[in-house]
């Protein structure tokens, strides 16, 4: 028999769980420090979370960049759900191979070039850069994550459950919001609440396709880090981790509560003898 | 087989005919009432539409045109995937055979009427022995390849371990383990970045940490050097390591190792005989999902390298935002792509081949 968790396996686990969340807990820390510089402790204050809500160029920056994340994301949803289904369901149809690739491209793409390349576009076709140019860009590279998330869930799906729907006479639109949609929906929310967060992250394809008067918080956050570091931005980041921690928690725990209540279930329907 | 539900007033139970005696029996309890919201709700609007004149109006005209539901679902995705990923990229090609000029936008167009009669075509090929022969961006794309490699190998040796031990620990284990994998890559990439500037400072929690222990007399200069680099992009892309070599370890058959283990095999002998040769297919997708995207990356070597750092990113960056000469970020950006598309397209056959296989 193998030994299956060595003291080497724990000792790498440990100091790899080190190496991720040591700097995000001295950036929490810190943002709570009395004094203005970061690395020496002078005590606790939260004096810096009242600047930051008095700090009226952040709050803006905060509430464009909400507004293009909830747009962005709800878009992306759509449309990456239709593209995966398409990608699972429909076979070879003329120009998949295309279709793949500009589904996965975007995943490893740098985003110099897609902020770039999409600027240009918005340039040449001489559209209004701002708020909604960003949400367009957003959409886009967030849309193909969606199709990865939902194609991965439509490839564990059994299809003899939409079958049997279709034959008992339902129209395929009413399958799919009756049958297909509550069993994928799981993999279209997180695949909601990932394009969400990549969309709360982005900095450099919002620098790029950006227009006067619309700046998100990442490129706010980016121009103060170049003055140099402060606790102000220590406390908007705390608040940012705080938020995604939270959603993604909740998110988690939510499915496995769902997916134990699934597996109840099946169990009492096979311990009736 | 032989299972259905049975509802009874206000209550559902699980229902099953006993093949050989075909006695119905019942789930002792009710069975609790799950997600039924959304499937009536959703379900019941859908209905509504499609019984609305309108609708069935609109549907029997794009069935007439050949449009069904089906090719719908697909041209929408693709329509907008074509004009806003495919139609940005040969606009980016175009320009990059522009010639630079003071006018808003700031390059010359490609095509130009000549008299009403003819067209020419202003086809400019200086950007691009610009780019091959200053020095500055050959050095900046050789050193961008050079970075993104040794960061990539760096972020392999410190993920491996991490993968392993994940998936050799127990199985109740797993799963907060890869929670608090993946947590880290949910948050923001720009905080992540800026956590470590006040610890790779002079006079930061790692300089301090390191004097306070006694190992060094004088405070190491890490932050604004190539070494900040590699630790910000190991840092930042660890989480893509980590998943598919956790993917692939996790599904190894342990008996195969026990078989080595019975034929003689030392343990660290059956790890690079079995295990390591297994978890290739991890290792490759980890290494391309951090190689690729490092070679452009902008915001770490920006904020974490010295003005010595020459990376692509930064450089098409500062010539697009600083110089404004938008042919040569342009073309420096195709000749990135034209680097990463072996490597993309690679990438890509083996993740389109890895999900056709249903992994």
């Amino acid at each position: 028999m193998i030994k299956s968790w060595s003291w080497f396996n724990k000792v790498s686990l440990i100091v790899g769980f080190a190496f991720l969340y040591v700097p995000i807990i001295l950036l929490v820390i810190y943002s709570f420090n009395e004094s203005r510089l970061v690395t020496v402790w002078a005590g606790f204050s939260t004096k810096w979370y009242g600047q930051l809500f008095q700090n009226e160029g952040i709050m803006n920056a905060a509430m464009v960049t909400l507004k293009v994340a909830f747009l962005s994301s709800t878009l992306a949803t759509i449309f990456g759900t239709m593209a995966g289904f398409s990608m699972v369901r429909f076979g070879r149809f003329r120009g998949r191979t295309l279709f793949n690739g500009m589904i996965y491209a975007p995943l490893v793409m740098p985003e110099v070039i897609t902020g770039l390349s999409l600027l240009l576009m918005f340039v040449a076709i001489s559209l209004d850069r701002g708020i909604w140019t960003i949400t367009l860009a957003h959409t886009t590279f967030a849309m193909c994550y969606v199709a990865v998330v939902i194609q991965a869930r439509l490839n564990a799906f059994d299809r003899s459950i939409e079958e049997a729907a279709m034959d008992l006479g339902c129209p395929p639109l009413k399958t799919f919001f009756v049958i297909t949609l509550p069993i994928i929906l799981p993999g279209v929310l997180s695949g909601w609440l990932l394009s969400f967060t990549l969309s709360l992250d982005d900095l450099v394809i919002a620098s790029f396709t950006t227009g006067p008067g619309a700046t998100t918080l990442p490129m706010k956050i980016y121009s103060m880090v170049r003055f140099g570091v402060t606790p102000e931005i220590n406390a908007v980041s705390t608040i940012l981790i705080g938020i995604i921690a939270t959603g993604v928690l909740l998110a988690s725990v939510l499915h496995k509560r769902r997916e134990s209540q699934r597996k109840n279930d099946e169990l009492l329907a096979s311990a009736i003898p | 087989m032989g299972r259905f539900r049975l509802r009874v007033v206000g209550a559902e139970r699980l229902c099953r005919v006993d093949e050989l005696s075909g006695v119905v029996m019942t789930s002792p309890g009710p069975i609790k009432k799950k997600h039924k919201g959304l499937p009536l709700v959703s379900g019941g609007l859908v209905s509504m539409i499609c019984e609305c004149p309108p609708y069935r109006w609109a549907a029997s005209k794009c069935y007439r045109w050949g449009l069904q539901g089906r090719s719908l679902t697909v041209m929408v995705p693709y329509l907008w995937l074509v004009l806003l990923f495919l139609a940005p990229f040969l606009i980016v090609v175009k320009i990059s055979f522009s010639e630079i000029r003071i006018a808003i936008p700031p390059y010359a167009p490609l095509f130009e009427m000549i008299d009403g009669l003819y067209v020419q075509l202003n086809l400019h090929m200086a950007n691009y022995q610009r780019l091959f022969h200053d020095d500055l961006y050959m050095y900046a794309y050789l050193s961008s390849l050079r970075i993104a490699a040794v960061s990539t190998v760096l972020t392999l040796l410190v993920g491996y371990p991490i993968a392993y031990g994940m998936a050799r620990a127990p199985k109740s284990w797993r799963l907060p383990l890869l929670m608090l994998v993946i947590l880290p890559f949910w948050t923001s990439f720009l905080i992540r970045v800026y956590a470590w500037i006040g610890i790779l400072k002079t006079e930061g929690f790692l300089n301090m940490f390191l004097l306070w222990i006694g190992v060094i007399d004088e405070p190491l200069v890490i932050l604004h050097t190539n070494i900040a680099v590699y630790i910000g992009i190991v840092y930042s892309y660890l989480p893509f390591m980590i998943l598919p070599l956790y993917s692939s370890l996790e599904k190894m058959d342990h008996s195969l190792l026990e078989a080595a283990a019975d034929l003689g095999c030392p343990p660290h002998k059956a790890f690079w005989k079995v295990t390591f040769p297994l978890s290739r297919p991890g290792i490759i997708a980890g290494c391309f999902l951090v190689f690729i995207p490092a070679v452009g990356e902008f915001v770490i070597p920006d904020l974490l390298g010295g003005s010595s750092t020459l990376m692509i990113g930064k450089t098409l960056w500062s010539e697009f935002f600083n110089n404004r000469d938008w042919p040569l970020a342009s073309a420096a950006a195709v000749i990135l792509l034209l680097l990463l598309v072996v490597p993309i397209v690679w990438f890509q056959r083996f993740q389109s081949n890895r999900s056709q296989l249903g992994e």
